[in-house]
Parts: structure tokens; C-alpha cells; sequence
């Protein structure tokens, strides 16, 4: 009944197509996440740095950013950029922009929370310290701040990397051919679900697991 | 931009009923799913700090599976994978008694039962080890010890990330408007279909989606300052 040969005849697919996004549709989960997660990342410090300034200015837009992103779920703001955008701009936007602009946005707002989180677990004495030294506001952060918050912040940003990783498989809702919906096309032929989708589960476990495990023994060595 | 706004759509026809009755289904699917996630994250957080390694193996194993796999992923594999496998009987009968519904809610609650479970055991994993110890000491069983002692003061201590945890499964319900599950998001989608209006659509759905996140996590700050054990929590800030 079980035939686990559907995933030999369509491995090609699946993986080189749905995983690393090589081959006739632009897709892809590696494509999608990496890039997310980088620019996802980058905009998470400048809004937990916001959030942390002195200035209402910066500090009331960035809460309400991070509040209201952590408040609705990530296929909401998909379908939100996926209507938006071509209003805005006028003109069709590949799916493959619309996901990865929702999902910096989105996640943008969980990486500043943790940015914040690491920022406020270095003591105070050492800005007082660095001020003293003589350094300027910049300097302390990027001196002295940044290089300890970032060890702190190691295995919160590893737990949401993989997170993002598994958000990904969302960007399939608006046609997006990563694993997921690669695992779809085939099975709408073969009609081998149980196989196909146990098969895509045990390939997301595969890198998920391994990031976390990664993130283990890196985490051990910093606090050793 | 010229995008003609039509508030009127929100309340005029249908789109009034689908709303709420998007919201009852994001309500029912996010409580069922809830009360499994609640107990199998009890169960298996448990069974992963106890004396006794195959259990720990048998739990450890359940939460990394099913952690480290996409929701969606979940939902396509309980609603198309796992009914085929079934007798033809009981196949029948799912798919006469909303079957997207059940898939999704077990799909939604084993999910978020193997990350309830890590917030649990990081829960009893913060109890000093000594209470266990009292506990048998004083006579008590193991089971007896985790049910009268450490599970409760772990459930205590976790009010705040299980607060988190449980606004994420709220929000991750949405996934489930992949199987077709007539929930918020879903119904949402459907008024944008039938009006043409996915600004004033996604806005009522999203500031749905807002008020009861924040709600829930009003009550729940409440709750958390109530059943606060002094001393024993390490709050931040």
C-alpha cells in the first residue's frame, strides 16, 4: 500500500527544485530562507536599537512595530503585502518578492525583540565604563555593547532562525514552489500523500534538527 | 495609488456573519488544540525530566519531531496523508463530520504540544532539585511527587512563556485556512473574493486578530502577577 518509491522518481524535483530552488519555477526553501533570515536579522538590530533609544521618536514607531507584528500571524501579513504592493507600485509582483518581503518584515520584529533582549543583558557598568574611557555613543555600542550582546543572543537568534526556516513552507499559500508545494505538484500527480509529506517533514527535521544541535555545542563553548 | 476605500463592505451583505463566524472557528480550533497541546506539553515536558531513560527517550523524540517540522506541513500530512490509511469506514465518517476541522485542530494541537512541552520542562528543570527529593523523602511516589509537587509549582513558574506559547498557537490556527478550515483568515480572504476590497478585508481581520492577542495577554499579565510564586521567579528588567 505504502510505496516510498515516489520519492525516488521525483527526488530531483523535490529537492533541487523545491529545496535549493534550481530549475525551471523560481523557487525554493534555501533561496527564500537565507536571505530572509540575513536582511530579517539587519533590520531586527536597527529596530531593537530603536526601541532601546532615548528618543520617543524612535522608540514609540519601533514598540508599535514589534507589538503589532507579534500580534497577527505571519499568513495575515502575507496576504497583507501580497495585495499591497501591487496597489502601491502598480505592477505584478513575483511571488518569490512578496515572500521575502513579508517575511523580513514579520520576523524584522521578533530579531529586534531579541536584538533588545541581548542588548539590556549587558550590565550597565560597562557603558558607564566605555563612556568614561572616553568613547562616544556609537563607539560604546559598537565596541563594547554589540560584540557581548550578540554572544548572549546566540541561542534566541538560532531558535528563530529556525522558526523562520519552517515559516517558509507559508510562502507555498501564494504559490511559491519551495519544498512544500513541490511536494504538492507531485503528489496532485502521484497522489502519495502520506509518503510525500512524511518525506518533506523528515527533510525540514533534517536541517532543523541539525541547526539546533549547532546551536548546542556553539552555546556550550561560549559560556565555557 | 488609486485605490477606492468602501468601509461599507465589512458590514454590508455577508461579510458581517463570515467574520464571526470566522472568529468562533479561529476560537474553537485554538481552544481544542489548546487543551491537547496543554496535555500532551505536560505529559511529555514531564516525562522528559524523569528517573527513567526510555520515557525520557520516547518524549524527547515525540518534541524534536514534531517541533522541527513546519505546521503546514502537519496540516497537509494529517488531513491528506494519514485518512487514506484508514479503514473505509472510519475514512467515511471523518469526512462527514468535518474532517478539515479535526485534522487541523490535531494537527495545531501536536505541534504545539511538542513546544508547550519545552517550555514545561524548562518550567520543572527550574524547581530545585531538592523538592523532588523532599517529596520522596516524605514518602511520595515519583508519580505522586510530580503531581502533587513539581507539576504544579513548574505551572506556576511558567505562566509567562506559556502565555507566549498559547498566543502563538492562536495565531499559527491560521495555517489551518490551507485545508480549508472556515476560520478568520480564511473568511477573510472570502470577503476579499466577493468584494474585491482586500484592504478594508485584511484590515478587519488583522484588528481582530490584534484586540485578541492583546486581550488575551491582559488577562494573562493579571493571572501571572497573581500566581506568582515570590522568590522564586527570576523576572527580567
Amino acid at each position: 500500500m505504502l510505496d516510498f518509491g515516489v520519492i525516488v522518481s521525483n527526488f530531483k524535483f523535490l529537492i533541487v527544485q523545491g529545496l535549493f530552488g534550481l530549475g525551471g519555477f523560481a523557487g525554493g526553501t534555501l533561496r527564500l530562507a537565507i536571505p530572509a533570515i540575513a536582511l530579517g536579522f539587519v533590520l531586527g538590530i536597527f529596530i531593537g536599537l530603536a526601541r532601546l533609544a532615548r528618543s520617543r521618536w524612535l522608540s514609540l514607531p519601533a514598540t508599535l512595530y514589534v507589538e503589532f507584528f507579534r500580534g497577527v500571524p505571519l499568513v495575515m501579513v502575507i496576504f497583507w503585502i501580497w495585495f499591497i504592493i501591487p496597489q502601491l507600485l502598480r505592477l505584478p509582483i513575483p511571488e518569490y518578492g512578496v515572500a521575502l518581503t513579508a517575511f523580513v518584515i514579520f520576523e524584522a520584529a521578533y530579531f529586534g525583540e531579541i536584538v533588545r533582549a541581548g542588548i539590556q543583558s549587558v550590565p550597565r557598568g560597562q557603558v558607564e565604563a566605555a563612556t568614561a574611557v572616553g568613547l562616544t555613543g556609537a563607539q560604546t555600542m559598537r565596541f563594547v555593547v554589540l560584540p557581548q550582546a550578540i554572544r548572549n543572543m546566540v541561542p534566541a537568534l538560532v531558535t528563530q532562525m529556525i522558526v523562520l526556516f519552517k515559516d517558509t513552507s507559508l510562502a507555498s499559500i501564494i504559490g511559491y514552489v519551495d519544498l512544500t508545494k513541490a511536494a504538492q505538484i507531485v503528489n496532485n500527480r502521484e497522489i502519495k500523500p502520506f509518503e510525500l509529506y512524511l518525506f518533506i517533514a523528515v527533510v525540514y527535521f533534517a536541517f532543523t534538527y541539525s541547526m539546533s544541535r549547532f546551536a548546542r555545542r556553539f552555546e556550550g563553548r561560549v559560556t565555557a | 495609488m488609486n485605490y477606492q476605500f468602501k468601509w461599507s463592505v465589512l458590514w454590508s451583505g455577508q461579510s458581517g456573519v463570515w467574520l464571526l463566524q470566522g472568529l468562533i472557528t479561529t476560537v474553537e480550533i485554538s481552544a481544542l488544540a489548546w487543551v491537547l497541546a496543554a496535555a500532551l506539553g505536560i505529559l511529555s515536558g514531564a516525562l522528559r525530566t524523569v528517573p527513567w531513560k526510555p520515557a525520557r527517550a520516547l518524549a524527547t523524540a515525540y518534541v524534536e519531531f514534531f517541533r522541527n517540522v513546519p505546521l503546514l506541513v502537519w496540516m497537509f500530512f494529517w488531513y491528506f496523508g494519514v485518512p487514506p490509511l484508514l479503514p473505509r469506514a472510519v475514512q467515511d465518517w471523518i469526512f462527514n463530520h468535518g474532517a478539515e476541522f479535526w485534522a487541523g485542530m490535531f494537527a495545531l494541537g501536536v505541534y504545539h504540544g511538542a513546544r508547550m512541552s519545552e517550555v514545561i520542562r524548562s518550567g520543572i528543570q527550574a524547581i530545585p532539585r531538592t523538592q523532588f527529593e523532599a517529596s520522596v523523602a516524605m514518602g511520595l511516589t515519583t508519580f505522586q511527587a510530580y503531581r502533587l509537587v513539581i507539576v504544579p509549582i513548574a505551572l506556576r513558574l511558567i505562566v509567562p512563556p506559556a502565555t507566549s506559547e498559547s498566543l502563538n498557537l492562536l495565531k499559527n490556527s491560521s495555517v489551518a485556512l490551507t485545508i480549508s478550515v472556515a476560520e478568520l483568515t480564511f473568511q477573510t480572504r472570502q470577503i476579499e473574493t466577493y468584494t474585491a476590497k482586500a484592504i478594508e478585508a485584511l484590515t478587519a481581520g488583522t484588528v481582530i486578530y490584534l484586540v485578541l492577542c492583546v486581550g488575551i495577554a491582559a488577562i494573562m499579565a493579571r493571572v501571572e502577577r497573581r500566581f506568582a510564586i515570590p522568590g522564586l521567579i527570576a523576572r527580567g528588567g
